[in-house]
């Protein structure tokens, strides 16, 4: 290992790598600099543009309005935390549901089944209504009649059927060897659950689990038809004085700036762990 | 000139030097036989050799051909090796038939019923004109195999890289797969082997070569490597070897 030098072959060879990343480079930003330029003057000169971009991107009316859309945006940010850990725990007690095997849990894998059939189905939008507006109307006492409240519901109810069946795939993918390997351990199906099945199978699923809470950020936006003010309500009620939309671009960019970082995270902590399959190589 | 050649060759990872200035030397139609310890360095040779490493320095020629520039095109060089590997490899969604027709039809552009010609002309050669149409986990290990072999051998390769291909296998499977090695090294195929199969290498090596912490210990005939080791190192190997398989 010390003594080694190379040689001028591998100093060649690595020069050239060297200067082929950096051509690599500069083909890159020429590439991306030509097509903004070209979008940007492709957009820029349709006779309608000025006017559009006084509605949907005007600068000191989204500067005004940023404050109170960035409030609105911290009740998103709120019902999406507390739906998120809602949706993995309901998520997760309906894969198990399904997977359970023996006749006694008959009627538990039907009900699963049929919550995931039912509510995958339904539109989110008409859930939302339904519970917003149907469940207070039934003036049961008792019952809270907050709209987050029956708007979050609505999240959880919808979203927990789509993480469900994602945890169920992979809960399945684990290969029936991992059991059998558990169990002639004498480790219990519970056991065998709970530290071989699920660790290996959350590992798997984690980028589509993310997807659907990138998702969910976004879907919580549409409790404002319930009338809570969010985001997106926010940025309404700023449009409606003045017609101009910018706020609602606000509202959007708010968003993205929310899910970049979390999709960022996600990919950075699955590399370090190793969670994205074995291999590497220059295949 | 020999048909492989390496000089030379270094691969590390991280501070662990698996080859350290590695020569050898295959001539056409010959069968070299790779053994030594795991973790010698024999499975990271033959991946260098097939372009799956890249080396750290060093050159490996093949016909002349410095593969190792980062100039050549990678994708070619490999559809001229053939590679099998221990664990078979097979795609497990796709029918025997078209685990070996896909290299030739979407790489070397041979037409479907050429392709499908070949390939079963194959099949019937490594004996399994029966299972064209079986997806690989209906087969035993030595039958995925020996589809595995028909697989490189069917782009009609310079050069076959084998890669422990019976260590997975029970051993009354070994027999059926090592008879096709045998056969297709009287063919006249060059082949570059990793195996802990004394009997084999033995039997069908030209060359036997002893790697030791990434270089080549001791290189030669079987007779000689394996019967009437110079080095100390290779003795207290084949003592070992022999001591747990038996041969």
């Amino acid at each position: 290992m010390t003594d080694w030098q190379p040689s001028a072959l591998q100093l060649e060879r690595i020069a050239y790598r060297r200067r082929r990343a950096r051509r690599s480079t500069l083909i890159a930003v020429v590439s991306s600099v030509v097509l903004l330029v070209l979008v940007a003057v492709g957009i820029g000169s349709t006779p309608g543009w000025p006017r559009v971009r006084a509605t949907f991107f005007d600068v000191h009316r989204g500067w005004e309005a940023l404050p109170i859309v960035a409030q609105g945006l911290w009740l998103n940010i709120r019902v999406m935390l507390t739906c998120a850990v809602l949706i993995v725990i309901f998520g997760m007690t309906l894969a198990i549901m399904r997977t359970l095997r023996g006749p006694i849990f008959f009627p538990l894998r039907v009900f699963a089944t049929a919550y995931t059939d039912v509510f995958r189905g339904l539109p989110l939008l008409l859930v939302i209504f339904l519970l917003g507006f149907g469940v207070p109307a039934l003036q049961l006492r008792g019952l809270p009649n907050q709209a987050v409240i029956w708007g979050g519901a609505a999240l959880v109810l919808t979203y927990s059927s789509y993480v469900a069946e994602v945890f169920r795939a992979g809960i399945e993918s684990v290969h029936p060897s991992q059991r059998a390997a558990a169990r002639s351990l004498g480790l219990t199906y519970r056991q065998t659950l709970r530290f071989v099945v699920l660790p290996q199978a959350v590992r798997r699923v984690m980028p589509p689990l993310l997807n659907d809470f990138v998702s969910l950020q976004k879907d919580s936006g549409l409790i404002a038809v319930l009338g809570v003010i969010d985001a997106i309500r926010a940025a309404q009620l700023e449009t409606a004085e003045d017609f101009n939309f910018t706020p609602y671009v606000v509202a959007g960019l708010l968003f993205v700036a929310l899910t970049i970082p979390l999709t960022r995270l996600t990919d950075y902590v699955a590399r370090r762990q190793g969670w994205y399959g074995g291999g590497g190589g220059p295949v | 000139m020999s048909l492989l050649s390496l000089r030379g060759v270094r691969k590390v990872y991280g501070e662990n030097v698996v080859l350290d200035g590695f020569d050898l030397d295959v001539d056409a139609g010959e069968c070299v036989v790779l053994i030594g310890a795991s973790g010698s360095g024999k499975s990271t040779l033959l991946r260098c050799v097939n372009l799956l490493e890249t080396v750290d320095d060093g050159v490996v020629e093949l016909a002349g051909v410095d593969i190792t520039d980062p100039r050549v095109d990678a994708d070619k060089v490999r559809s001229g090796i053939g590679i099998v590997f221990q664990s078979y490899n097979l795609f497990p969604h796709l029918s025997v038939l078209d685990n070996i027709t896909l290299a030739p039809i979407r790489v070397h552009g041979v037409r479907r019923e050429v392709a499908r010609a070949r390939a079963l002309e194959m099949l019937e050669r490594v004996g399994l004109a029966d299972k064209a149409t079986a997806k690989p986990d209906e087969l035993s290990g030595g039958q995925q195999q020996r589809a595995a072999i028909a697989r490189a051998m069917v782009n009609s390769p310079q050069l076959m890289l084998l890669d422990e291909v019976t260590s997975a296998l029970d051993p009354e499977l070994v027999g059926e797969v090592l008879d096709l090695l045998r056969e297709l090294k009287s063919e006249g195929m060059t082949m570059l082997v990793c195996t802990h199969e004394m009997a084999f290498a033995r039997d069908v090596a030209d060359r036997v070569c002893f790697l030791h912490h990434g270089r080549p210990l001791e290189v030669g005939p079987p007779a000689q490597v394996l019967d009437a080791p110079r080095e100390a190192r290779t003795r207290e190997f084949l003592s070992r070897v022999s001591g747990t398989t038996g041969r």
